[in-house]
């Protein structure tokens, strides 16, 4: 049966150089003596170790669990020892450092004690914390964590899709895996449309894959279609996708399940059949290697293994100026090849010049409106471009800058060669920095107001219980000498002499704030300075309940 | 370092003005096939002048001078300003044109991709007002080469053998000075007046269009203007024609004659000065024509299309605004 | 003449009137500059301004006693925000107050910490945790980073460290051409 396809608005169509690394099956890395295994590999909270230096760990033992509604676990990729918990230059376009546990890997690659689990007979909920404890994440990408999506929504959820489009160039790790092990992608897919209660699963494919495609087709089971797509680059974003085999169009800012629609990456789904049917956690993925090497192909890479190893199984040719983690559309290069694969890297690119020609000059934009024509989500690129270099970032936001999906169609037509996506990318930060320092300054503003308040009411309080003392006692003095007018004006006077001593405590402090290089701190005080001190001090040692007298006026 | 994406495809904007040079020659070819080499002399003064002004404009606002010759724009717009201009117009014509083009309309507003007008249009309309004589003298078909240098270069110029009027421009004078009684037929029967168009321009016309068809087919220009200018201009002229034939124009003088075609695919094509969302090339290149139609049947100049351009180059920041696109994940139905 | 320059000042004194009438009648309640401004500053309660917060300050503003580059934690760019709000020219920092410096937060020592309460009772936020006499810590994401405990601290062991760039809150830099390209 054919399935009517839909389409999405541009798109672009470079040349998917593919064929190099698909020419022979995926191969094992050989495992790499050390291994670092970054704790933050997916979207969500940091796992927490669960292990401690000079601690031995078998494979698959876990060693960060999740932390947070939102995170998944991570996990030895082989057994070894901790050698240290420590910050690692992370594959990251920063080059920045971020927590990893360093595993010297004793070869024998020993796992621990595995069963497979009833999943049939599993509640959901006990399943989908499996899930996360076997720490399965989306592996097109995002690496966002595969058991919250698989929670059925609110609304029931009617089709189950797969990606498999692969439409970045030279990526082919999908696509190897749709060859060789179509079959557990197909039975992870029953898994999660079971979990989901969907009925229909749709495997997207693009056309230019057609071995993927009979292999898929040829594993498919009773609900399960398998779509050739066209190939359309960026076909195998999930809302394009979506889009082209559903016709739905997910609405900004929602997520397709409220539209009864779920989607995977094929790897997810094979993954997940591994940790069902094997409680195999997401130790290993595959990828690519590709570009200017000796030997391109697909290589089933422990997670942690250095990119370094990945490269000497690839054999960079000379010429070769740079390494990229990704495709080349949207991937970044890395500031070190020292840095490990995470769940996320598909695709280690090895770029020269010709390969990746060096950007062209900027000029000016002459608004031809050729970025528009080709932008999957209907922007107009270069009036972002234009409010965010102008960082009138208002502006670019009512443009919807936060719909662009960076896939870099705009830059890769634009004639005047301008790096239209380093733009979107630079505005989006700058955005959601000041977003974070807004939200830091609201709490900040409710805290000092609860903090004044609370003040307040203290001293409240306090010249309330003084006013009553005072009364008190001149009721006593009155008693004694039968004076009849009792005072009822003081009451106040308390109250504001403390105030007045506040005032002039603040005051102090900041005139103590202007100058204050001097480090020191308690040999330039004042008497004001030092009465606080002591009136906290007494105040501190009183036992509760007891009340001191408030300063003199000065 | 430079980021994703480290592919490109790109035609680049020397490629694109390539394309766009490429596609008037077949009009140029025809135009001086009908009216002698002087639109040759006339390209080839503007080309010059344009490209020493754009480098000096470079050079003086710090640009790089070679990048931004090469990309050849300057060279667009000399060649709209030539065949804008009657192609017997004196030389300093030429060249006061294309330093107003530019130097004010382009530079003085901060070069390529920031010029809110046409700077072609902007040449033609200073030139119109400053020079309403000169501007109108156009020559008839089948002047000779000397002839046609001696009008551009030498200094009298005894005119009335050898010039004639544009068909629009005729066709207005002969409404004028019959009043009443005038008839567009009558008036068509006129030496200035071919089969369609004017007499010699039909082909002009017919070269720029088939130019037209290859900026299309190359894809440098999208639809939405070219046909939204024609189809407004086909549509008004035949509503007014259908009413009075008397008085109006056939659409088919209006599309066959002065600088509708080059309009329609050179001139509102121009993408820095015109809108750029697909609707919003639709009211801009509509809004042209209806303007353009409306200064040729009742303004005071024969052909309103320069001036109709630069109206509504004031308009695109607003037509742009409102005619933005839906967004993926923001049109209707997908709530 | 005459008559058209009395007919000009006639409609400009009724509409003077009016929008007079209309800024008296419309006034809207509380005063909303005030929250303006106060959404500007930045909230980190330091009092460099010379005010006891950032709300005094506002207000101080709002009233014209106070000028608009008082504020060192909001740095040239809230001092852009707060001109480009009241219309007024932008001016640099006033170095009176303090310079503009990296967003930073308070660490206590908590080896030399004697728990003496002093700096709690300073912290405008309550962005430090402890009780007498036990180790003190600050709260990081609390903390305004207005080093108003320093002072007070008997003990000297609180001091500002500036927030290290992580992987999480890393941003893409302003595209820039490579020199050897540009030309
Ligand atoms: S493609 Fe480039 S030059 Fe054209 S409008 Fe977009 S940003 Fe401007
Ligand atoms: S990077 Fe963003 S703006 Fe550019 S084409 Fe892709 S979605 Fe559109
Ligand atoms: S100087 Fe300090 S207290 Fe004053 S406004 Fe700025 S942050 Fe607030
Ligand atoms: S902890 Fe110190 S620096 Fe931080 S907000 Fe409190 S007083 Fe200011």
């Amino acid at each position: 049966m054919l399935a009517k396809l839909f389409k999405f608005h541009g798109g672009v169509k470079p040349d998917s150089r593919k064929t190099a690394s698909t020419q022979r099956p995926i191969a094992p890395l050989p495992l790499a003596p050390q291994l670092v295994v970054p704790l933050h590999q997916s979207i969500g909270g940091t796992p927490r170790p669960m292990v401690a230096a000079g601690e031995r760990v078998l494979k698959g033992q876990p060693i960060g669990a999740a932390e947070g509604p939102v995170s998944a676990a991570v996990h030895a990729p082989t057994s070894g020892i901790v050698r240290a918990i420590e910050e690692r230059t992370m594959p990251h376009p920063s080059g920045l450092a971020a927590a990893c546990v360093v595993i010297e890997s004793d070869g024998e690659d020993r796992w621990i004690e595995r069963e497979p689990i009833p999943w049939q007979s599993m509640p959901g909920d006990e399943l989908r914390d499996f899930l996360r404890d076997a720490g399965v994440v989306g592996l097109g990408g995002a690496t966002f964590p595969s058991h919250i999506k698989l929670r059925p929504g609110d609304k029931p959820t009617h089709t189950l899709v797969l990606n498999g489009a692969e439409c970045e160039p030279f990526i082919t790790c999908d696509d190897m895996l749709m060859r060789e092990r179509a079959g557990e992608i197909v039975r992870g897919a029953l898994i999660m449309a079971r979990m989901l209660r969907v009925e229909r699963v749709l495997i997207g494919i693009e056309d230019n894959k057609p071995e993927a495609i009979a292999a898929m087709r040829e594993a498919a089971r009773e609900g399960v279609e398998v779509v050739a797509i066209p190939t359309l680059y960026p076909a195998g974003g999930e809302k394009q996708l979506l889009r082209v085999l559903t016709g739905v169009e997910v609405a900004a800012g929602r997520r397709p399940v409220e539209f009864g629609l779920q989607c995977f990456n094929v790897g997810t789904a094979y993954r997940v059949a591994r940790a069902i049917d094997h409680a195999e956690p997401l130790i290993s993925r595959i990828v690519t290697v590709a570009g200017n090497v000796e030997a391109p192909g697909n290589f089933e890479v422990a997670i942690g293994t250095p990119i370094d190893a990945l490269l000497a199984a690839g054999k960079p040719l000379p010429g070769t100026d740079r390494i990229l983690m990704g495709g080349p559309m949207m991937g970044f290069a890395l500031p070190t090849t020292t840095a490990p694969v995470v769940k996320g890297t598909n695709c280690i690119l090895v770029g020269d010049p010709t390969l990746l020609p060096p950007p062209p000059p900027e000029m000016a934009c002459i608004r031809c409106g050729t970025c528009a024509q080709h932008c999957p989500a209907d922007l107009q690129p270069f009036e972002l471009y234009w409010y965010g270099r102008a960082h009138n970032f208002g502006k670019a936001q009512e443009y919807h800058l936060f719909d662009c999906i960076e896939c870099g169609c705009c830059s890769y037509v634009c004639p005047s060669n301008i790096p239209l996506v380093d733009y979107f990318r630079y505005t989006k930060g700058e955005i959601w920095a000041r977003e974070r320092e807004k939200s830091a300054a609201d709490s900040a503003r409710e805290r000092f107001e609860a903090r004044n308040e609370r003040q307040e009411r203290e001293k409240r309080e306090k010249a309330e219980k003084l006013a009553a003392k005072a009364a008190a006692t001149r009721q006593k003095l009155a008693d004694k000498e039968d004076a009849g007018d009792a005072p009822a004006a003081p009451a106040t006077s308390p109250a504001e002499e403390a105030k007045k001593a506040l005032i002039a405590a603040a005051l102090e402090r900041a005139k103590q704030q202007k100058s204050q290089v001097r480090p020191r701190n308690t040999d330039n005080l004042s008497a004001d300075k030092l009465a606080e001190i002591d009136e906290i001090e007494a105040r501190r040692t009183q036992p509760p309940g007891a009340t001191i007298e408030p300063p003199e006026s000065k | 370092m430079s980021h994703s994406p480290y592919l490109r495809q790109a035609r680049s904007v020397r490629q694109i003005m390539l394309h766009v040079l490429i596609a008037l020659l077949p009009g140029v070819l025809a135009w001086s096939w009908q009216f002698g080499v002087g639109v040759l002399v006339q390209l080839g003064l503007a080309t010059v002048t344009a490209v020493a002004a754009e480098a000096l404009m470079l050079r003086l606002r710090g640009r790089p001078v070679a990048m931004y010759v090469g990309d050849l724009s300057a060279v667009v717009t000399a060649w709209l300003i030539a065949l804008t201009l009657p192609s017997i117009a004196p030389w300093w014509i030429v060249v006061v044109a294309t330093l107003t083009a530019i130097v004010v309309a382009k530079h003085l507003y901060g070069g390529l991709g920031q010029n809110p007008f046409n700077p072609a249009m902007v040449a033609f309309c200073t030139m119109i007002v400053a020079f309403p004589a000169l501007m109108s003298q156009w020559p008839a078909a089948g002047l000779d080469v000397s002839h046609q240098l001696d009008l551009i270069f030498g200094g009298h110029r005894q005119l009335d053998a050898i010039t004639a009027a544009t068909p629009l421009d005729a066709l207005r004078t002969g409404l004028r000075e019959g009043g009443a009684d005038a008839r567009v037929a009558e008036i068509m029967q006129g030496s200035a007046f071919g089969a369609v168009g004017g007499a010699g321009w039909e082909w002009v016309v017919a070269g720029f269009g088939l130019g037209g068809l290859y900026l299309l087919w190359q894809r440098v220009i999208t639809w939405h203007l070219p046909l939204a200018f024609l189809a407004t201009m086909a549509a008004i002229s035949l509503l007014l024609w259908g009413m009075h034939p008397e008085r109006f124009a056939s659409p088919l003088l209006h599309l066959a004659s002065g600088g509708t075609m080059l309009a329609a695919f050179f001139i509102v094509t121009d993408p820095v000065s015109g809108a750029t969302t697909p609707r919003g090339k639709l009211v801009f290149a509509g809004g042209v024509a209806f303007i353009a139609y409306m200064i040729r049947s009742f303004g005071n100049y024969p052909d309103g299309i320069a001036f109709a351009v630069l109206l509504m180059n004031i308009c695109v920041p607003l037509i742009d605004m409102n005619t933005q696109p839906a967004v993926f994940g923001h049109k209707r139905g997908s709530r | 003449m005459l008559e058209a320059l009395l007919v000009m000042a006639g409609i400009a004194l009724v509409l003077g009137a009016g929008l007079g009438y209309a800024a008296i009648r419309f006034k809207v309640q509380g005063d909303p500059l005030v929250d303006k401004i106060d959404a500007i500053l930045p909230q980190t309660q330091c009092g460099q301004c010379g005010f006891p917060g950032c709300r005094p300050y506002a207000n101080a503003i709002a009233d014209g006693d106070a000028d608009i580059n008082q504020c060192p934690p909001g740095g040239d760019e809230g001092v852009r925000k707060l001109a480009d709000l009241l219309g007024r020219e932008y001016k640099p920092l006033n170095e009176e107050h303090g310079v503009e410096k990296p967003k930073c937060v308070a660490i206590i020592d908590e080896q030399t910490c004697i728990g003496c309460t002093l700096c709690i009772q300073a912290c405008p936020v309550d962005a430090i945790v402890g009780a007498a006499k036990q180790m003190h810590t600050v709260v990081e994401a609390e903390c305004t980073g207005c080093e108003l405990c320093i002072a007070p601290c008997p003990v000297d062991c609180i001091t500002m460290e500036p927030i290290p760039e992580t992987v999480q809150n890393w941003k893409w830099k302003y595209p820039t051409i490579p020199i050897s390209r540009a030309a």
